[in-house]
């Protein structure tokens, strides 16, 4: 039985900080004491450089680095050579623009993305598009925040206004960080296949990984770019999943140490898959602290951890609802069902950014800002939002916290 | 950081209106929040600043800003503004700015230098 007061005592921040009511596990989440354990156990124990050592602590970094990728191997159902270490879930998604997108966008060709993008999804097309003479069309949204591609007869999914035969990239998010709208990206993704079976589809799972079991094979995507440190693992590494034919057909993204087998004066051997990709020395530490996060986020999910964090969020409306104030307008999406735990906001007659410091004078961490999606607050017609974001280590305390202090902000604000 | 005094700037800014008869006019918008100021200023020839007034949307800290700033340059020369900074808005404001909202007192100082 899943019990999150119990779970707190693995977060050492929440541990050391009693007080704090952390609200902002989409940005970041906290990291669980094995995580950091492996990470001081590397520099404590074991450092060295990977690869290259023919000594012990060497041997047992590139070890322990490589165990890494395994889990997250089983984590999301690839095969090995096609796990690529980055820094983040941008330069995975970068990494796809370069290498492949660069590539094989002609003047007349059509990229497809939505308007819930992150700019780390957005931008890189968008100015692929630019450069390259493509057209980048939008999906929209619906006024619950879910995307605007069911068939108003069959209830299905169905692309056929916007993606067509030219189209040759979809990027899209698997998970909205603004809304919390989950989006059905298999049946997105066999819908743009039937019209275009050679489409190269791009998914950012950055807010997906953490509450969602995916499987990339189920899925049929051809690349899915994701970070460590959402998903209760260490900042400055990501990971991107390419279908293996996909990467071997692509160029390197980075020139320089480990992704070379040979190096001439007039020519270079690249390495094989995944090293061709994984150019200098990596986040040792922090990769290897990121097979523990993998551990833990696999016993979260074989206790049902998000259902903890669904209950948290319909309590949360529950208690919305039950202020009865009509400046109050919730920007995310409405329908639960389709909602991994974001509650995005604004009131009438207050600022995100005053609405989020008064909060913090009760130690209440939220997000307050256009979070990196300016094309969708436009769409909503709002400069910026506050955001609320769950984690497993939430609790109805928290809410409770959370519900006090918004009731300041309207008094402050009235 | 939101004292009465604040507030009250908030509800009721001082200088809140656009100028029809306007020498110099400038806005800024800071994307991150969404903070919206324009600031216009009738100087005369002898470059005093005789009237202001600004508009936008933003938040308390920088329309209390905003409003206090607006207060404090009216009558005075602009070359004698030029030396205002960071730390002439904190105690204009006169309490404690958290590191992530100074943006928000600074912008109407930022509107203001573009046009001295």
């Amino acid at each position: 039985m899943f019990d999150a007061k119990q779970l707190r005592a693995d977060f050492p921040v929440l541990v050391n900080n009693p007080d704090l009511v952390y609200l902002d596990s989409a940005a970041t989440s906290l990291k669980p004491t094995p995580v950091l354990a492996a990470v001081a156990e590397y520099y404590e124990q074991y450092t060295a450089n990977i690869k290259r050592g023919i000594y012990k602590a060497s041997m047992k970094a590139t070890e322990e680095y490589e165990r890494s990728r395994d889990a997250v191997c089983q984590l999301i159902g690839a095969s090995r050579d096609e796990i690529i270490f980055t820094r983040n879930t941008t330069e995975g998604l970068n990494l796809v623009m370069y290498a492949l997108g660069t590539n094989i966008i002609e003047p007349g060709d059509e990229i497809v993305t939505t308007i819930m993008e992150h700019h780390s999804n957005f931008v890189p097309w968008q100015q692929l598009a630019i450069q390259n003479g493509a057209d980048l069309k939008i999906m929209g949204i619906t006024s619950t925040g879910g995307l605007d591609i069911y068939d108003s007869h069959s209830g299905g999914v169905t692309l056929g206004g916007i993606v067509t035969k030219k189209t040759k990239i979809l990027a899209l998010t698997h998970v909205s960080n603004v809304l919390g709208t989950i989006n059905p990206i298999k049946d997105i993704i066999a819908s743009a296949r039937r019209i275009n079976p050679a489409i190269v589809v791009v998914v950012d799972g950055a807010q997906a990984v953490q509450h969602l079991s995916v499987d990339v094979r189920d899925l049929d995507c051809d690349f899915y770019a994701f970070s460590s440190h959402k998903m209760y693992g260490p900042t400055g590494v990501g990971v991107l999943y390419g279908k293996k034919a996909r990467l071997e057909a692509m160029p390197p993204f980075q020139y320089g140490g480990e992704m070379i087998q040979e190096v001439h004066l007039d020519h270079t051997l690249f390495a094989e898959l995944p090293e061709k990709f994984e150019a200098g020395t990596p986040a040792i530490a922090e990769i290897i602290g990121l097979r523990h996060a993998v551990e833990y986020l696999r016993s979260l999910a074989s206790q049902d951890a998000e259902l903890h964090t669904k209950r948290l969020l319909s309590q949360l409306h529950e208690q919305i609802t039950a202020l009865s104030t009509d400046r109050l307008t919730v920007l995310s999406n409405t329908n639960l069902e389709e909602n991994v735990g974001v509650f995005t906001f604004s009131i009438e007659g207050a600022h995100p950014h005053d609405i989020a410091s008064i909060l913090d004078e009760s130690n209440i961490s939220v997000r307050a800002g256009h979070h990196c999606a300016m094309p969708l607050h436009n769409q909503l017609n709002k400069a910026a939002s506050t955001r609320v974001s769950l984690g497993v280590y939430n609790t109805v305390s928290d809410i409770e916290a959370f519900i006090n202090g918004l009731q300041k902000v309207l008094n402050i604000f009235s | 950081m939101y004292k009465e005094i604040i507030l009250d700037l908030y509800k009721n800014p001082r200088n809140f209106r656009a100028l029809s008869n306007k020498t110099h006019s400038q806005r800024l918008y800071n994307p991150l929040c969404g903070d919206d100021i324009t600031i216009d200023l009738l100087v005369d020839k002898a470059d005093v600043i005789q009237e202001v007034g600004f508009v936008g949307e933003s938040c308390a800290i920088c329309r209390a800003s905003a409003s206090l700033l607006t207060d404090y340059i009216k009558g005075k020369k602009r070359s004698e503004l030029v030396q205002l900074n960071a730390g002439f808005m904190q105690d204009l404001m006169g309490i404690e700015i958290s590191a992530g909202r100074v943006k928000c007192l600074l912008l109407p100082l930022e509107v203001l230098k573009k046009m001295l």
